[in-house]
Formats: structure tokens, C-alpha cells, sequence
């Protein structure tokens, strides 16, 4: 059978473009068809905002790649017409497993709150997150929305001015020019764009290797994640095994710094090393083999002008803890919304700052968990081992030491506390629905907040009466809520409360609430949020 | 939140030294550092106040 990556999902056609002697003026570009890319098209055609993704490839990457998938990001990919598949396709967990040497030291359980649409995981190969996205684009093309992806179209050169971007770009049929209003750069963590920009990309490098393979098996291990610190068969390292759909699994073998690469991904090296781990009985073919190692980095500043900067691109991260791909979409999440007022003139150019502020606040969150992950599966001194050490032996029998026990902090989205965007707090109200904070999730009725909510300013009237408000020709309209028939809803944005009022950005994060708002409170949390 | 006791803590302060070495006695110098690693986690827990776990590892990084 062929498999996903092997066939073009966006083979080359020529545009009509390429016969214009002028440059054709579009008011967004793309660079980069992966999950980032099309995410942030995806959401701009939704809007009827015309885009063009360019890619210098026309299939879905290679390999498994990105393979945990958090709830936020769910969430997202929802109000993008993509989380259904997701789910129905992926693999849920919540169990996790930790082993030193050959013991089982502790295991934790994810323990998924009821009441919300999305589980906290699901592991599920990258190539069938940007197969399910190119469905979507194919699905909005049919509906008549303005989003094209153009395959095999490499860009060259980049011209950067005050009011657009000029773009070369390569094809098959040789070279055609593009200008655009506007250019968002997703092309991965060794960006050209970002390279012929002649931009920064400073952080920290691990002095490690990580050996990743995903193979196919017929096991009967449950679908956890099982870590493993220092074991029998990869002595002095570490280890991970996931589960992913179709029998396939991912493993990662830390190597340390004085390897061979070259040698250490021949499969003759590697199936002895997997046959020690499996045992002889376990049945198992390479899918996808490579080594890698970390850095924890991120550019000084994600917009540059009318260039700016999404997902790897920007910053990058250790794999442990899902945080890549996963904050990539919290990126465009963010964005594209903005983009979006201020390409129709309703928000001030200065709000794409913000985009900056908030997004470079949350890929530092992630560095920073992303680089303690790292440093405690990879001591970098001998105190730094004797200390992790004595942790992973006191975790076994002592509760006090697990929480320290760090195989990677899982992705979670971050609290854009402070933000110059946040209105009015109310600090008596349930502190993790806080100013800044994406939506909890919750049912109301037989729907879920997450679905009733997004793409939009809105007005979550909870046990309240209020009137939709209108803040330069953009308006937000009221969902009004009863706790009678959404008990959840009471305790998650009421606490003691008797009723409340949330104003909601378009990408679902809290504006500002009250216990009781007049209209010029709600218009003035709204010129906030939309940078005035 | 609470400082740093630097005042003396321990009744009969002699003993708890001398308890402090007989744990050590006998060890490989990685056996005892790694007895040293468990015993400043398990103190660190007991202590649990951020405020004099960072006073003593500030007074720890610089004695004088």
C-alpha cells in the first residue's frame, strides 16, 4: 500500500499568475504547507480573507514527526473544521508509566476532567494531521473560499518593504515574482525565510542525540506512554514508547553526544537495539528512521514588518512534552484573528504587535518547561545525575519526591497574564478562568462551549442580561447561558458567584469578565482587546 | 512564607552532627554523594516554604 507521504497532495499546477508580467498583488502569503501553514490559512479563508500557501514540496512530511496532540490544540483544530478526524483517527491516553533501571517507579494518569469535548491527548502521526488539512482546504475551495496551495513552488528570495513583500519564487516552469500585503512565514525550525531575512535564532543546543523510530508491531502493550530513565537496555540513557494508530510506534532512545549518526541509523544498529528492548518474540518493521538533537531557541521578535513569524519557525523546542507542533497552532490561533481586523481597517497595525508580546510570553513558557524536561533526562554535570538520580530513587516509595520526576511537562496553553490586550479581572471569580486564559470547556445543554464560541467577539452572559456591543463596525453578539441547564458552566465561571459576564476574544481567550457589566464596560474591554 | 532560621535550631546539637557522619561511615564517596542528594530532597520537602529554601540555598552558595 502507499503510503500518505509518498503521494502528492498538492502536485504542481501552473498558476495563472505565472503569465502576468506584473507581479500579482495577494493579500496574504504562506510559506509552508505543514500543520502551522495551513492552519493559519485555513483560518484566514474561513474569514474570507484570500490566501496562498506556497510550498517547496508537494506531499505531506515524511514520517511520523509531531505525534501528540493536546486538548487546546484539539480545540482549535475544531474551530477549523479539522478535530473530528483527529479524534476519530487518534489514539487516546492518559496513563503514563515511569521506570528506573528495570523497576516501574510510579505511573500518573492525565485524570481528563469530565465535561469537556476534547481529551487531554491523543497521539496521532502528522501526516494524517496535514491529509485531514488538505481535506479542509479542498472542502473550502468547493465552497468558494478564497485558499489556494500551490506545491512545488520554492521561494528564493524575499524583499521586505513598509506596505508589502515581494517574493521570487522557483518552479518547475522556472521563475515567477508575487507580491503580498502581507507574508506569514511556517517553514519549519531551519526557516529559510527567516535566513534570507538575515534573522536571529539564538537559544540553548543539548549536547545529546536522540535516535526516533517508528515502527510497526503487533503488541499487546496498553496505550500509555511509557518513559524510561537508565534502563537495562540502553544503559547510562533513556527511553520512550508511544502508541499511535495503525499499530504503529513510536521509540526514542537517547544516545548520547560521541556517536557515529551515520551508523547509528543503519538498520542493522538499530533492530539489535529494538530487539533488546521488545524482546525476540515482538514482531516489528522500520517505518522511519532519525536522529535528532535538541535546541531550545525562539527569534527575538515574530514580526518583522509585514512579515511574521509562526510555529517552528519562530521558536523551537525538545520534543519532550509535545510542544511544537502543539504551540505552532496556539500561534496562528492567536494571529490570524488580528490579521484579519487590521487587513479590514477596523484594528490599528500596532495590534499585530501584540501578537508578538503574547506569543513570544508563551514559546518562552514552553523553552522554559521544554528545557527542564531536558535537563533532567539528560544531566549536562555529575551533581546534575547524582541529584536526578536521588530523585528517581526516592520517587519509587516516596510520594514528596515524584512530582520532580520530570520525563516532560505536557502541553498546556498559557495564560497571557499581563497582557496589554486584557480588560477588567474579577479576582472573586474561579482564578483558572482567569483574564488572559483560552475558554474551559464546558456542556451547555447538548452543546459545548467550545463549539458555541470563537471566529468572534462574544458576550458569555451567565445568569445575566446584556446587550450585544459594537466597537468600530465590529460587533459582539451575547450567548446567554443559564446555569440551570449548564451545572458546569456555574462552577467553572461563576465559583460563588450568582452570575458573571465574560467577553471573549475570536480565538476563544477571556477579554475581561465582571460580575455585572454596563455596555461602555463591555465597549471599553473590547477597544482594549482589539489594541486601541 | 517564612526567613531562614539562622539562629541555632537543633537541642543537643553535637548528637545530631555525630548522626549526621554515622550515616556516611563506611560509604564510597559516590555512595555518600548520592545520601547527601536524598537527604537535602527530603529536607528541602519537610521545609517546603519557598521563602527559606531559597534563603539557604542562596546561604549555601555564598557561606560568609
Amino acid at each position: 500500500m502507499a503510503k500518505i507521504f509518498d503521494t502528492p497532495l498538492y502536485p504542481y499546477t501552473r498558476s495563472p499568475d505565472q503569465e502576468e508580467t506584473t507581479p500579482v498583488r495577494h493579500p496574504v502569503v504562506v510559506i509552508g504547507a505543514g500543520p502551522v501553514g495551513m492552519a493559519a490559512a485555513i483560518d484566514l479563508a474561513q474569514q474570507d480573507v484570500p490566501v496562498v500557501i506556497l510550498d517547496d514540496d508537494d506531499k505531506v512530511s515524511f514520517g511520523s514527526r509531531a505525534i501528540s496532540f493536546a486538548k487546546r490544540p484539539l480545540e482549535i483544530l475544531d474551530r477549523l473544521g479539522c478535530g473530528q478526524p483527529m479524534v476519530d483517527k487518534g489514539e487516546i491516553w492518559n496513563v503514563g508509566k515511569v521506570f528506573f533501571d528495570n523497576r516501574r517507579i510510579f505511573e500518573f494518569n492525565l485524570l481528563p476532567e469530565d465535561g469537556h469535548k476534547r481529551p487531554a491527548f491523543i497521539n496521532l502521526q502528522q501526516y494524517y494531521l496535514e491529509q485531514y488539512m488538505v481535506d479542509r482546504i479542498r472542502e473550502l475551495q468547493v465552497k468558494g473560499k478564497p485558499i489556494e496551495i500551490r506545491g512545488n513552488n520554492k521561494v528564493d528570495a524575499i524583499g521586505s518593504h513598509t506596505d508589502h513583500v515581494t517574493l521570487e519564487i522557483d518552479t518547475p516552469d522556472g521563475p515567477y515574482n508575487l507580491e503580498a500585503d502581507w507574508l506569514i512565514a511556517c517553514d519549519g525550525a531551519g526557516s529559510p525565510t527567516r535566513r534570507m531575512l538575515g534573522l536571529d535564532f539564538a537559544g540553548r543546543v543539548f549536547e545529546d542525540n536522540f535516535l526516533i523510530v517508528d515502527t510497526i508491531m503487533e503488541a499487546d502493550f496498553p496505550t500509555e506512554r511509557w518513559f524510561w530513565f537508565d534502563p537495562p537496555f540502553n544503559r547510562g540513557q533513556s527511553a520512550l514508547l508511544q502508541k499511535q494508530p495503525d499499530d504503529m510506534w513510536r521509540i526514542d532512545l537517547q544516545l548520547g553526544w560521541d556517536i557515529d549518526k551515520e551508523e547509528e541509523q543503519k538498520p542493522e544498529n538499530v533492530i539489535p537495539r529494538l530487539r533488546t528492548m521488545l524482546g525476540d518474540d515482538v514482531k516489528f518493521e522500520l517505518e522511519w528512521v532519525a536522529i535528532y538533537t535538541f535546541q531550545c531557541r525562539r527569534m527575538e521578535k515574530f514580526r518583522h514588518g509585514r512579515v511574521l513569524f509562526a510555529g517552528d519557525a519562530a521558536h523551537q523546542v525538545s520534543p519532550f512534552g509535545a510542544r511544537g507542533a502543539n504551540a505552532g497552532l496556539q500561534d496562528t490561533d492567536n494571529l490570524i484573528w488580528k490579521l484579519k481586523l487590521v487587513i479590514d481597517g477596523t484594528a490599528p497595525d500596532s495590534l499585530l504587535d501584540s501578537y508578538d508580546v503574547e506569543r513570544v510570553y508563551g514559546a518562552d513558557e514552553n523553552i522554559k518547561n521544554s528545557s527542564r524536561s531536558t535537563d533532567f533526562i539528560t544531566p549536562k554535570s555529575k551533581m546534575d545525575r547524582t541529584f536526578r538520580d536521588a530523585v528517581l530513587e526516592l520517587a519509587e516509595t516516596n510520594e514528596f519526591a515524584r512530582p520532580m520526576v520530570n520525563s516532560g511537562r505536557l502541553s498546556v496553553p498559557c495564560t497571557y497574564d499581563g497582557s496589554c490586550l486584557n480588560g477588567h479581572d474579577e479576582p472573586d471569580l474561579p482564578e483558572h478562568t482567569r483574564v488572559g486564559g483560552p475558554l474551559v470547556d464546558a456542556p451547555v445543554g447538548k452543546d459545548w462551549l467550545t463549539d458555541l464560541t470563537g471566529n468572534r467577539f462574544q458576550i458569555l452572559a451567565i445568569n445575566s442580561e446584556v446587550e450585544p456591543v459594537e466597537v468600530n463596525g465590529v460587533s459582539a453578539d451575547v450567548l446567554k447561558v443559564s446555569t440551570a441547564d449548564a451545572p458546569l458552566v456555574g462552577e467553572r465561571y461563576l465559583g460563588g458567584a450568582d452570575a458573571a459576564v465574560y467577553l471573549l476574544r475570536p480565538d476563544q481567550i477571556v477579554a475581561a469578565r465582571w460580575k455585572e457589566a454596563k455596555p461602555a464596560d463591555i465597549e471599553a474591554a473590547m477597544n482594549t482587546a482589539m489594541g486601541g | 512564607m517564612a526567613e531562614l532560621k539562622t539562629t541555632p535550631n537543633i537541642a543537643y546539637a553535637d548528637d545530631f552532627y555525630a548522626d549526621l557522619l554515622a550515616v556516611h561511615e563506611g560509604l564510597s564517596e559516590k555512595e555518600s554523594e548520592a545520601l547527601n542528594a536524598r537527604l537535602i530532597l527530603i529536607l528541602s520537602n519537610h521545609i517546603g516554604d519557598r521563602e527559606a529554601l531559597g534563603g539557604a540555598l542562596a546561604l549555601a552558595a555564598t557561606p560568609k
